[in-house]
């Protein structure tokens, strides 16, 4: 404005005005007005990052939760998988030797061509091997308009692939002297747009344009299929500029929990057995590694104190179809542990070592049975997460793998003589993150992982000197950019929301707990007794006396009304004959009990005989030590056999056990 | 929000000293759960640049320049990048039981974009907001700006109408 030079010309003149400048607005007075406006403004976006970092909690909390789960109960998987001896079973297509025939080595292009028909109706792109570009460009349009590619050409490609993949070594050795710069993208989970993104902003790939996609390809997104279609395409027509590495996710055990399974049984009624076998076998084919320059190591998820890339480079990879089925002798051990010691999950602050079986004996005993050790190795690089501490400790929020300190990458950098550690495996808020002082990377590739605006992703470009460059993108569905007020709003509600359904499986331990601090039974507790009770049940290490306002009613002398965490929630359908608490067990395991029907369920009929269904969950409740009555159980078969035919729909049986939030908050509330 | 926002008026409530010592513990607890919020190492240490982020979302508002004094209390001797809780919670503490830096009412809020509307027509401009933002008092750095001016902005007319903007973040907040 000028103000003060300004002033004496402006006085001087007739029409000068109040309003004009400026005795009355001073330096001082706007000095001091900026200063507020600012001290305000930053206390605001502070609570907004409070909010936002919370939130982030919450996804990241409850995902680790599952995971833990998930290797809690690979004992019962590996179980079903081995024991699911019915004819038709889906597992059958796992083990069976008639079935492994169907994709068997022998089997070329010719004969899927022969046996599977291609209808004239069918308007999506038709391949033909070898690939091109153009074949290639079809795709990526064909998958932009949401057609799917039809099975024939999904299982030839599959064939295909794993053809490359086979003659691939374990880990792979690249050069920048070949191309100017490599591009390194971490997960992708199935969300087709951020693929989609890269190649656009970046550039396909090409002789001159190198890409390492370093695993975790599939689950979670809606669009797992068309990812692997895309990448295996141009592997096959760029098989020296473009390399895959195995992530965690890609592992048919995995994919039964986190939504891969599913989306093929889904998108290719009639082939998706086929092909979710064949996939099984080109997961176990993919690298685990690559290795730029002999300098900069890429690999899913870190290293351990016994990493031996010596070891890995050797090891037959394509033998461990999944790491969620630990070798014999580990497993005998972990059922002995599993006896003596119920289920619990370990708090991240606290020591909790041998409170919980842990999936990986991480840590430096080296495993003398050589399929252990084997497994162990691949579990560790595939599982792992760095931390700023040294050393290498079991890694207790997942359950598998380890945390590795500065000192155990450092030791591994001079063993080996590497420069970096490239990773991914972990979602970060700006898509990357740099640890142990630069030499180790994240990079995570899905934007908008848990909610949309939740983080950006990103990948890194590498330079011939090996300096990385990183590029952040979001992609975004809104055609107006949401403001940062909405964006933590809608993360903050979303992830609320799978708090209180998290909460609701819980009702009737959280209820006992509160109960033990209750002594007078007048319903209300302290916020400190309140938040004490709900970590020691859910064990989610949540900032509980901040989050105490979304979840529970407090009264004006600072008492928490506790049963109110549960008043807006409630069960779908309510279902008479069943009791309470069935209906949280229902509720807390309907992910786990989908995988097992997906496991027991004959070529995805959706039916499952009621005596099936007993059997398993007999089997079921037993293993995880709940204690449900057979007439219970009796009741719940007999109410869900709807039209009395002796088959359930168990997948429609499940729905009824989401919890439904009776009053949506607002986003902003 | 809405009670701190509105005017505080100084309400010193002398408590007997055993109400304070489960005041202090309570106080604690609630700094704890913040700090943790960005402990993303469960090692009772975050990155010295979310200390402000922290202290702010307690519900203080200190000035930039009242930020570093604090930073400095709590550094180690040679600064790390990394703060720690034990150093941390002590200072903290006392900034909450001595109720330093206090809440901005909404009244004085207004009066200060009113100071920067020189016509007192109710808005201000983009050009007028962006100069005083960032160039008087604790500058914004120019993502800050562009944050601000993302929520605060009326992209027709481009000014800042200011009551709009602040009932609407103070709505939020609440």
């Amino acid at each position: 404005m000028g103000c003060s030079s300004s002033v004496p010309d402006r006085r001087s003149e007739k029409d000068y005005t109040a309003s004009m400048c400026a005795p009355l607005l001073s330096v001082l007075t706007v000095i001091r007005a900026a200063i507020l406006i600012q001290n305000w403004y930053r206390f605001t976006m502070a609570r907004l990052e409070m909010r936002r970092r919370y939130s982030l909690s919450i996804f990241q909390s409850i995902e680790y939760a599952d995971e833990q789960d998930q290797l809690q109960l690979s004992n019962f998987f590996t179980f079903m998988l081995d024991h699911c001896t019915h004819p038709d079973s889906v597992s059958h297509i796992f083990t069976s030797p008639s079935v492994s025939q169907v994709v068997d080595e022998g089997l070329c292009l010719t004969e899927f061509e022969n046996k599977i028909d291609v209808p004239d109706s069918y308007y999506g792109p038709r391949l033909s091997f070898p690939l091109t570009v153009e074949d290639a460009n079809a795709l990526l349009h064909a998958f932009r308009n949401e057609q799917l590619l039809h099975a024939r050409y999904v299982l030839q490609l599959l064939c295909e692939t794993r053809k490359v993949l086979k003659e691939m070594p374990n880990i792979t050795h690249l050069s920048t002297s070949y191309s100017k710069e490599i591009t390194v993208c971490g997960d992708l989970h199935g969300n087709l747009d951020d693929l989609l993104l890269i190649f656009y902003k970046n550039g396909l790939p090409s002789e001159q344009n190198c890409y390492v996609f370093n695993g975790d390809f599939v689950d979670r997104g809606k669009n797992s299929m068309e990812i692997l279609i895309i990448l295996f395409a141009f592997l096959l027509i760029y098989p020296n500029d473009l390399h895959l590495n195995r992530g965690n996710h890609e592992d048919y055990i995995m994919n039964l929990r986190y939504g891969f399974t599913n989306e093929v049984s889904r998108k290719y009624k009639d082939h998706g057995k086929q092909i979710l076998c064949l996939l099984r076998d080109v997961f176990s084919w993919l690298p685990l590694a690559t290795i730029i320059d002999s300098k900069v190591l890429i690999l899913h998820g870190g290293i351990s104190d016994t990493t031996d890339l010596d070891f890995l480079k050797a090891l037959e990879r394509n033998k461990l179809k999944s790491l969620m089925r630990p070798p014999k002798s580990v497993r005998d051990r972990q059922d002995q542990v599993k006896e003596r010691i119920p289920t619990t999950r370990p708090s991240k602050h606290q020591n909790a070592a041998g409170k919980t079986q842990h999936i990986s004996s991480s840590g430096s005993t080296e495993p003398s049975d050589p399929a252990l050790k084997e497994w162990k190795q691949i579990l560790d690089i595939l599982w792992s997460d760095p931390r700023s501490q040294n050393g290498c400790t079991p890694n207790k929020c997942r359950g598998g793998g380890c945390y590795f300190g500065p000192d155990v990458t450092a030791k591994l950098f001079e063993r080996y003589n590497l420069k970096m550690l490239i990773r991914s495996h972990e979602f970060k808020p700006e898509g990357y993150e740099i640890s142990h002082d630069g030499k180790v990377i994240t990079i995570f590739s899905a934007s908008n992982y848990y909610e949309e605006g939740s983080n950006r992703g990103a990948y890194i470009k590498l330079n011939p000197e090996l300096i990385p460059r990183f590029v952040q993108y979001r992609v975004s569905k809104y055609t107006r950019r949401q403001n940062l007020q909405e964006r933590v709003g809608t993360i903050e509600s979303s992830a609320l929301k799978s708090l209180r359904e998290k909460i609701y499986a819980h009702r009737s331990e959280l209820t006992s707990a509160f109960a033990q601090y209750d002594l007078n039974g007048t319903g209300k507790i302290s916020v400190t007794d309140w938040a004490a009770a709900m970590e020691s049940v859910l064990q989610l290490e949540l900032p509980w006396r901040m989050l105490r306002s979304h979840l529970a009613q407090m009264n004006p002398e600072g008492e928490v009304d506790y049963m109110s965490c549960f008043y807006d929630l409630k069960i779908g359908q309510p279902i008479k004959e069943v009791q309470p608490a069935l209906v949280e067990t229902l509720c807390r395991y309907r992910k786990d009990l989908e995988i097992i029907f997906n496991i027991i369920d004959k070529d995805h009929s959706g039916l499952i005989s009621l005596e099936e269904f007993c059997q398993t969950w007999k089997l079921f409740t037993s293993h995880l030590g709940i204690d449900v009555h057979d007439e219970a159980i009796d009741k719940l078969v007999l109410s869900i056999d709807y039209n009395k035919d002796g088959h359930i729909d168990f997948s429609e049986f499940l729905q009824a056990f989401h919890v439904v939030h009776r009053l949506e908050k607002k986003a902003n509330s | 929000m809405k009670k701190l926002m509105g005017r505080d008026k100084d309400r010193e409530i002398t408590k007997p000293i055993y109400h304070l010592d489960r005041a202090v513990a309570e106080i604690e607890k609630k700094i704890i759960e913040a700090f943790e919020v960005f402990d993303h190492e469960c090692n009772k240490t975050v990155d010295v640049r979310e200390i402000g982020s922290i202290v702010r979302s307690l519900g203080c508002f200190p000035t930039e320049a009242e930020l570093h004094e604090l930073l400095a209390k709590v550094e180690e001797e040679e600064p790390t990048g990394y703060i720690h809780l034990e150093k941390f919670l002590p200072v903290m503490t006392k900034v909450l039981l001595d109720r330093s830096y206090r809440p901005i009412p909404e009244d004085v809020l207004l009066h200060a974009f009113e100071a920067l509307d020189e016509n007192k027509c109710g808005y201000i401009t983009k050009e007028e907001l962006v100069k005083y933002l960032t160039e008087e008092g604790e500058p914004f750095t120019r993502e800050e700006m562009e944050d601000m001016l993302s929520t605060a902005l009326d992209p027709e007319t481009n000014t800042i109408r200011y009551r709009d903007y602040i009932s609407m973040v103070v709505v939020d907040e609440s």
